[in-house]
């Protein structure tokens, strides 16, 4: 079979690749982009380890074929930053260890920006339902909401 | 997963004369790709309906909503207009799945997944529904499966929320066939239990494409949804409460059996249609008639009488 021609925004960048067409996003992302920061943790839609944001929507890149993105707006973890400068999520992750083992994390920070973006002043609740689709099987999850809610705040700093 | 082709076709009106038994649609793909991935399906191509024109829009229209089979359930979630008309639909799309998978997942797709049966799901068992031959659910593991017609040859409950809400508010599909034929069809009717000769929950053919799902205003409606968890999980048991426009009250469960379960013994409890504290408390109590359930799974029962309990006092 020949391979198909991508062509997609991946962190505003334009990025072009070839894949099969049963390749998913994820492993095209991660094998043909080399963007590795997306994570395979079940492949099934459980756990949210590989989210990205595709056309503004959350998504889990194991349930996309890459051919899909075609056209789309891809952003991953890797876009997240701005520049040297970390994104408040990555900082408050920082700050209040919200992570151990860290094959959660980038699932994590990206749904937390897909909150932020739309509901910057989330209550704890909110927090934890928007995250829902995200396993982690080593935090216990507590500070993983704490480091959401201040990073919340920060943008409240910042205006 | 095997090898398939990728397909796009503009026109959604020329989707189904491509369509055979290996030239399957793909629409939000989050049920599908999970049963590619366990070699459940093994199609030759697939047909992305997201690139066709096939509908995406939420309109009102005479007597309630008509949502594009591609409107996805977050859409629906967030929608005011449908969360006071048909809060049923509403609420069973904002506790299904997760926020990734509501994002991709359409409401056509939604009622066209298939079980979530561990056996079945699972690469190394080839159950009779799978096409394979017996049960091992029905003697095995079985807590999460059927109490209602469990002698039937699978006792896999249906996986979706939604559905059920949509039975007990009267929604129908419209079909497009491959001939061009439009057909209506009531969701009650779409969902069938499994049969030796077809063995899928619904009596869809190989070219037919859900184009449209139409739903009556029933602002007295509910759907309410017992988990393992707050969220994430599907239904153990779910009970939708719905009063039509002519005041007909009608109750359906989900996780209960194959299909979406009319709770005939329920609504001819209520014997009126005046919802008094009498009338529920007797509703409730013969929410259950006719049940048998399995080994492991009798714990539903009461789940699913107090959850008719609280549906009806929630609509009453
Ligand atoms: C981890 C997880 C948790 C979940 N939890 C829940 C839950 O709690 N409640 C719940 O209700 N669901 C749940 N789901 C299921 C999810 O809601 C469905 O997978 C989703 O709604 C399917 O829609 P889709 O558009 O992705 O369909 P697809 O996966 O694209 O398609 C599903 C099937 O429908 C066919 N199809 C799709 N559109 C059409 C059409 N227009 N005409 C004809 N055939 C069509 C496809 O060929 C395929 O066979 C969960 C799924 C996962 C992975
Ligand atoms: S319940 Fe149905 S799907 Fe599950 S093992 Fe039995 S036949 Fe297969
Ligand atoms: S890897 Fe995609 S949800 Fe787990
Ligand atoms: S830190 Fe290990 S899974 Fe979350």
């Amino acid at each position: 079979m020949s391979r198909t021609h991508v062509t997609c925004t991946i962190n505003g960048d334009e990025v072009e690749f070839l894949c099969e067409d049963d390749t998913t996003l994820l492993n095209a992302l991660r094998d043909e982009v080399g963007l590795t920061g997306s994570k395979e943790g079940c492949g099934t839609g459980d756990c949210g380890a590989c989210s990205v944001i595709m056309d503004g929507a959350l998504t889990c890149a194991c349930l996309v074929f890459a051919p899909e993105a075609e056209g789309a707006t891809v952003v991953t973890v890797e876009g997240i930053a701005d520049g040297n400068k970390l994104h408040p999520l990555q900082q408050t992750f920082l700050e209040g260890a919200a992570l151990q083992c860290g094959v959660c994390t980038p699932g994590f920070l990206v749904a937390a920006k897909a909150l932020l973006d739309e509901n910057p002043h989330p209550t704890e609740t909110e927090v934890r339902y928007a995250l829902a689709g995200n396993l982690c099987r080593c935090t216990g999850y507590d500070k993983i909401i704490r480091a959401v809610l201040a990073a919340a705040d920060y943008n409240g700093s910042e205006g | 997963m095997t090898p398939f082709d990728y397909q796009r076709i503009p026109e959604a009106a020329a989707v189904p004369a491509q369509l055979t038994p290996t030239v399957r649609p793909l629409a939000g793909g989050t049920d599908l790709l999970t049963r590619l991935k366990a070699c459940l399906d093994r199609p030759d191509a697939l047909v992305d309906l997201k690139a066709s024109d096939l509908g995406r829009a939420i309109d009102r229209v005479d007597g309630g909503w008509r949502l594009g089979a591609l409107v996805t359930l977050s859409r629906i979630q967030h929608h005011p207009g449908l969360r006071a008309d048909v809060p049923a639909l509403a609420e069973a799309v904002s506790q299904a799945a997760t926020p990734q998978l509501r994002n991709r997942a359409t409401i056509a797709g939604n009622l066209l997944q298939r079980p979530r049966c561990w056996y079945f799901r699972n690469e190394r068992v080839q159950c009779w529904l799978a096409g394979g031959e017996g049960c091992p659910a029905r003697s095995g593991r079985n807590e999460h499966h059927a109490v209602f017609d469990t002698d039937g040859p699978c006792v896999a409950t249906h996986p979706s929320d939604p559905a059920a809400a949509l039975v007990a508010l009267g929604a129908t599909v419209t079909v497009l066939d491959g001939g061009g034929g439009e057909r209506e069809l009531a969701v009650a009717d779409l969902l069938v239990p499994p049969t030796d000769e077809r063995r899928v929950e619904h009596v869809l053919a190989a070219d037919d494409v859900i184009t449209a799902v139409t739903v009556p205003s029933a602002p007295r409606s509910t759907y309410l949804k017992a988990m393992d968890r707050a969220v994430w999980a599907f239904a153990l048991v779910g009970v939708a409460a719905a009063v039509s426009a002519d005041g007909e009250v009608r109750l359906v469960a989900s996780g209960v059996a194959n299909t979406p379960w009319r709770l005939a013994g329920a609504e001819a409890a209520l014997a009126g249609p005046g919802l008094t504290p009498e009338a529920i408390d007797r509703a409730a109590a013969a929410a259950t008639d006719g049940a048998a359930p399995l080994a492991e799974n009798g714990y539903k029962l009461p789940l699913l009488r107090t959850l008719t309990h609280r549906a009806l006092t929630a609509v009453a």
